[in-house]
């Protein structure tokens, strides 16, 4: 084996803030070897972000680092800031989560690649830097690179910025890139296409990669190795295969376990991780994990255990895993089952659930949204149409689940929005209960409010940060007029159905952590005893051990009291754990609709193809074996003119149509007609298995 | 990140440390109890309390009043006989302190948060409702603060020479408003985006209630702190005005007029200065620690490790 490219030994840093001292990394250790792909997987909080950043020397003052940093055996912590500037961005390079703020956004793109070239090869004279930058951003799939290499950060789309980044990262050849979630902003789609962006400048470059993510399906596909990390330690080290296969540590197996998975039965339930991590203020004396871990003994609250090389079958220890767990080996020869750690929860028993009722309950004909786009500040003049909806059907029935998906920017927020409004639609009609939302006086809409309730996606920004718990529960009721010791009796009651303590009433939102302020927020929703209940995201902003928790809280309160969703994501996995039926969205239209199961087995439309064929699965086996359809570009702009099949300009299949049968998704817009069992709005539906998925 | 913020590690540990809290809580009492526990709060109540006592009583037992002129003490400093001091013309300075500090505590304790409370209505309807309400409620603050106030009052003064110091409350903070109504109208624009005002719209609360339940609360502080700080500044505008012959007039004073009489002879005579103004730097710090203290209970996630 060479000599690894990085090698961090015993890597600690602490933060000092007011004399508290937060112990975000503790001792962690790891080597990444020329061209190895190395992922970090861990929880907001758990160190992995902190650790990269200690590579890079970019840490605060504040914190104290300690142990050694080796680059090419060059120690890093030893260097002053100028002499680590000659290693950043020429030895090692980073890319950042959101690729706005790390661009500059008064240089054109093309300037800051130049600046990267220039500042480290001052030979380089400024036509040779322009043209190799133009050259890069060729690498990285940006059209028509001369052109773009002028535009400003703004004008380039999420996707975009973040391969422009790409570029400047691997500019000066880096040996090694360190990327620090780099696609948890964007969307599905856009993601596939920068992981294999990120994979092909890897390979161009001959580097080492160190992806951090929270995403095991993203480390699935791409990593050689993964690390987990938990309360600021590695509490797992193995080859892809090894963890998603046989994971050792309960953390691994309880967080495979927790996500919902696309290539899995959706009727199995999620095994949610309940608590939280620990609090980084004290060194822990026991494992940390031992509070959530089902598998803990007395054992385990004695004293940290070490990060340990597994032993195979014959008792030899495997150089390549590791584990920090006492009871790694019970696990690894099957005396502790690893389905028995976390057993799967039960669903809600039948004596318990709501009887079903046949009936729609929400319904939206033909309905439309369009903004009008004006100039000029004195005398406004019209001068284009924002089409946010245009022209959506959806149906809801009594005690079902809908699953509405799309990238963002397709017009799901929007439609909702209009759904709640309870005002009609500008185009279209939209039922509530049977009654068209137009026809309501205001007593009558106030009345129709108690049936349909929303949940949002940002647990934080839903709660006002003013009011004490019970405040926020009982607000719905304080429309109704409902007496004081009547809300505050129910909010108790509400409390306990969602899972929280009935104490808690009086204590504020920010006291809370993420997956007990999205349960706030349900029971807010619930307390009125609605039938539908909006769901805009509810657990995007969720760790994924906290995710399932919620997931399963929606699915049991579904059951027990008969409640209808319309559930709106961008992330397939959920909607195909949750949804009875799935409507998939595209610039303001509905693409595909129709039974979960028959889509998400056999999708017709070539953009769900293309959307269920981007989602990382968390298993590296399906992972490799598959194939992506790659969507060209980014979602166009709802402002834009286009004539036919408004997906024809990312449309994959389109592009390998013969010219004569092009024609047709030219000039005319294809409708919503059956096909197999659903209905879909594309004209050549029949044949779009020709797109190997 | 919450790695790096101690605030945050500190409020999970209020959870983990399971202080039970009686779910039976109106917010007021909350604020109340959070109100309490602090420090600066009694502080500034007890000294605010203090002074507005003496203000009432401190005359009760001294034999001087306010007019009153001893021949015998010119320009005297402060003896046992004439506290404070005696100004050019044989007044007692002690005596003129506590009537201008009565006139001074009405003026600024009023002013100060009547001016924030129309700036706090006003932002947060016009922010709140948008649109052409939105438009002529601007174009009426803008108006009136191109509009230079002070020019206005003294225009105004001849009119109003007798009137009492009700119309100068009044003149003062409906002039005092108009900034801070359109910082708050600023702040109510990005409220109104927020999830839960948008919740509260969809369960069907009317929009007064939002404003009052909602916005009022979360632009709370910045009124709060405006309104303790409009105390001083009203105290202050009141000299400016007495100065120019509205408002307070001789033989009445208040803690304006005997600052800029004693501001000249502060060097040579330096009791007709420090006196009066050391009460007035006592009284704006009072209100500051109430301020200070209520906004750090209005707003739960400001902790003490904030100052």
């Amino acid at each position: 084996m060479t000599d690894p490219v990085l090698s961090v030994r015993n890597l600690s840093v602490t933060f000092n803030a007011n004399g508290r001292r937060v112990h975000a990394v503790r001792g962690v250790s790891y080597d990444v070897q020329r061209g190895e792909f190395l992922g970090i997987v861990g929880e907001s909080g758990s160190g992995k972000s902190v650790s990269s950043l200690a590579v890079m020397g970019l840490l605060p003052s504040s914190a104290t680092v300690e142990g050694e940093i080796l680059f090419n055996g060059r120690s890093l912590l030893d260097l002053n800031d100028r002499e680590l500037s000659g290693i950043r961005g020429r030895g090692i390079s980073m890319i950042f989560q959101d690729p706005l703020s790390a661009l500059t956004p008064v240089y054109t793109v093309g300037q800051q690649i130049v600046e990267a070239l220039r500042l480290h090869d001052r030979a380089l004279s400024q036509q040779a830097a322009e043209k190799r930058s133009i050259e890069l951003l060729k690498i990285v799939g940006i059209p028509h690179p001369e052109r773009r290499a002028k535009s400003f950060p703004h004008e380039f789309s999420g996707g975009m910025r973040q391969r422009a980044m790409i570029a400047i990262s691997i500019a000066n050849d880096p040996q090694l890139i360190i990327a620090d979630e780099p696609t948890t902003a964007l969307d599905v789609t856009i993601q596939a296409q920068i992981l294999e962006v990120l994979q092909s400048a890897k390979d161009l470059t001959g580097a080492a990669v160190v992806l951090i993510t929270h995403d095991l399906g993203v480390v699935a596909g791409n990593a050689d190795d993964v690390a987990v990390m938990y309360a600021g330690r590695i509490v797992e080290k193995a080859p892809v295969l090894d963890l998603f296969r046989r994971p050792v540590m309960p953390y691994t197996i309880g967080l495979l376990r927790s996500m919902p998975n696309m290539a899995s039965a959706a009727s199995e339930r999620l095994v949610p991780l309940e608590g939280r991590p620990p609090i980084l203020t004290v060194v822990p004396t026991g494992c940390p994990f031992a509070p959530r871990c089902p598998a803990a003994i007395a054992e385990c609250l004695d004293g940290e255990p070490p990060l340990e090389l597994v032993k195979n079958g014959a008792g030899v220890p495997d150089p390549t895993r590791a584990v920090a767990c006492i009871r790694h080996e019970e696990i690894e020869d099957g005396t502790l089952a690893r389905d028995e750690i976390f057993p799967r929860p039960e669903p809600v028993p039948v004596e318990l659930r709501a009887p079903q009722k046949r009936e729609t309950v929400l319904e939206l004909r033909d309905m439309q949204r369009h903004f009008p786009l004006t100039r000029g500040a004195v005398f406004k003049r019209r001068v284009g149409t924002v089409r946010a909806v245009d022209g959506v059907s959806l149906q809801l029935e009594a005690g079902q689940t809908l699953g509405l998906v799309g990238e963002s920017g397709c017009g799901k927020t929007t439609t909702i929005m209009e759904i709640l409004e309870l005002a009609g639609a500008q185009q279209g009609t939209i039922s509530v209960n049977g009654i068209d939302t137009a026809t309501l006086n205001r007593t009558d809409r106030r009345a129709l409010r108690r049936d349909i309730q929303v949940v949002f996606q940002d647990p934080m920004a839903s709660l006002d940060p003013r009011m004490t718990v019970e405040d926020i529960i009982g607000e719905p009721l304080t429309v109704h007029d409902v007496k004081p010791a009547e809300i505050r009796r129910k909010v108790a009651e509400i409390l306990q159905l969602v899972g929280l303590e009935p104490s808690f009433a009086g204590r504020y939102a920010h006291e809370f952590s993420g997956g007990q302020r999205q349960r706030i927020g349900i029971a807010r929703a619930l307390i009125v005893e609605p039938k539908i209940l909006v769901l805009d995201e509810p657990v995007s902003a969720l760790d994924v051990s906290v995710q399932a928790g919620v997931i399963n809280l929606l699915e049991d309160l579904k059951d027990r009291l008969g409640l209808s969703y319309l559930f709106v994501a961008h992330d397939l996995a959920v909607i195909r754990h949750i949804a009875d039926r799935v409507a998939v969205m595209y610039l303001g239209r509905i693409v595909e609709s129709g039974d979960a199961d028959l889509i998400f087995s056999d999708p017709r439309h070539p953009y769900t193809r293309a959307l269920l064929s981007a989602v990382p699965v968390p298993d590296p086996e399906i992972e490799r074996s598959r194939s992506r359809i790659l969507l060209a570009g980014d979602l166009p702009s709802p402002t834009e003119e286009i004539t036919g099949c408004n997906f024809r300009t990312r449309c994959p299949l389109y592009a390998m149509l013969p010219e004569a049968q092009r024609v047709r998704c030219e000039t005319d817009d294809p409708a919503q007609r059956p096909v197999a069992g659903r209905d879909v709005a594309c004209h050549w539906a029949e044949v779009s298995e020709q797109l190997v998925a | 990140m919450s790695l790096l913020n101690p605030e945050l590690v500190e409020s999970s540990e209020h959870v983990e440390g399971a202080h039970q809290t009686d779910a039976v809580n109106s917010r007021l009492a909350q604020i109340w109890r959070r109100l309490r526990s602090t420090p600066r709060f009694w502080v500034g109540a007890i000294a605010l309390l203090l002074i507005c006592l003496w203000a009432l009583f401190g005359l009760a037992l001294y034999p001087w009043s306010a007019t009153d002129q001893d021949g015998l003490a010119f320009s005297q400093g402060p003896s046992a006989s004439h506290w404070f001091g005696t100004n050019g013309i044989g007044q007692d300075l002690y005596a003129q302190t506590i009537i201008g500090l009565q006139k001074s505590l009405l003026v600024g304790l009023i002013v100060g948060p009547a001016a924030a409370l129309i700036a706090g209505f006003v932002g947060a309807i016009s922010g709140y409702v948008g649109g052409v309400w939105d438009r002529v409620i601007v174009w009426f603050i803008d108006l009136l603060l191109v509009l230079p106030s002070f020019y206005i009052l003294v225009l105004l003064s001849p009119t109003f020479k007798n009137a009492s110091i009700v119309a100068l409350i009044l003149f003062l903070a409906l002039f005092g408003w108009m900034v801070l109504a359109r910082v708050v109208r600023g702040q109510t624009m990005s409220l109104r985006e927020r999830e839960y005002v948008k919740a509260a719209r969809y369960m069907g609360v009317g929009g007064l209630t939002i404003v009052r339940r909602h916005i009022i609360p979360n632009v709370a502080s910045l009124l709060i702190i405006d309104a303790t700080l409009g105390v001083g500044a009203a105290i202050l505008s009141e000299t400016a005005l007495s100065f120019f012959g509205f408002g307070i007039q001789p033989p009445d004073v208040s803690l304006g007029t005997l600052l800029s009489a004693g501001s000249s002879a502060a060097v040579t005579r330096p009791w007709l200065f420090v006196f009066p103004s050391a009460v007035l730097i006592l009284t704006v710090l009072a209100t500051s620690l109430i301020g200070d203290a209520l906004r750090d209970a209005v707003d739960p996630t400001s902790g003490a490790t904030r100052d």
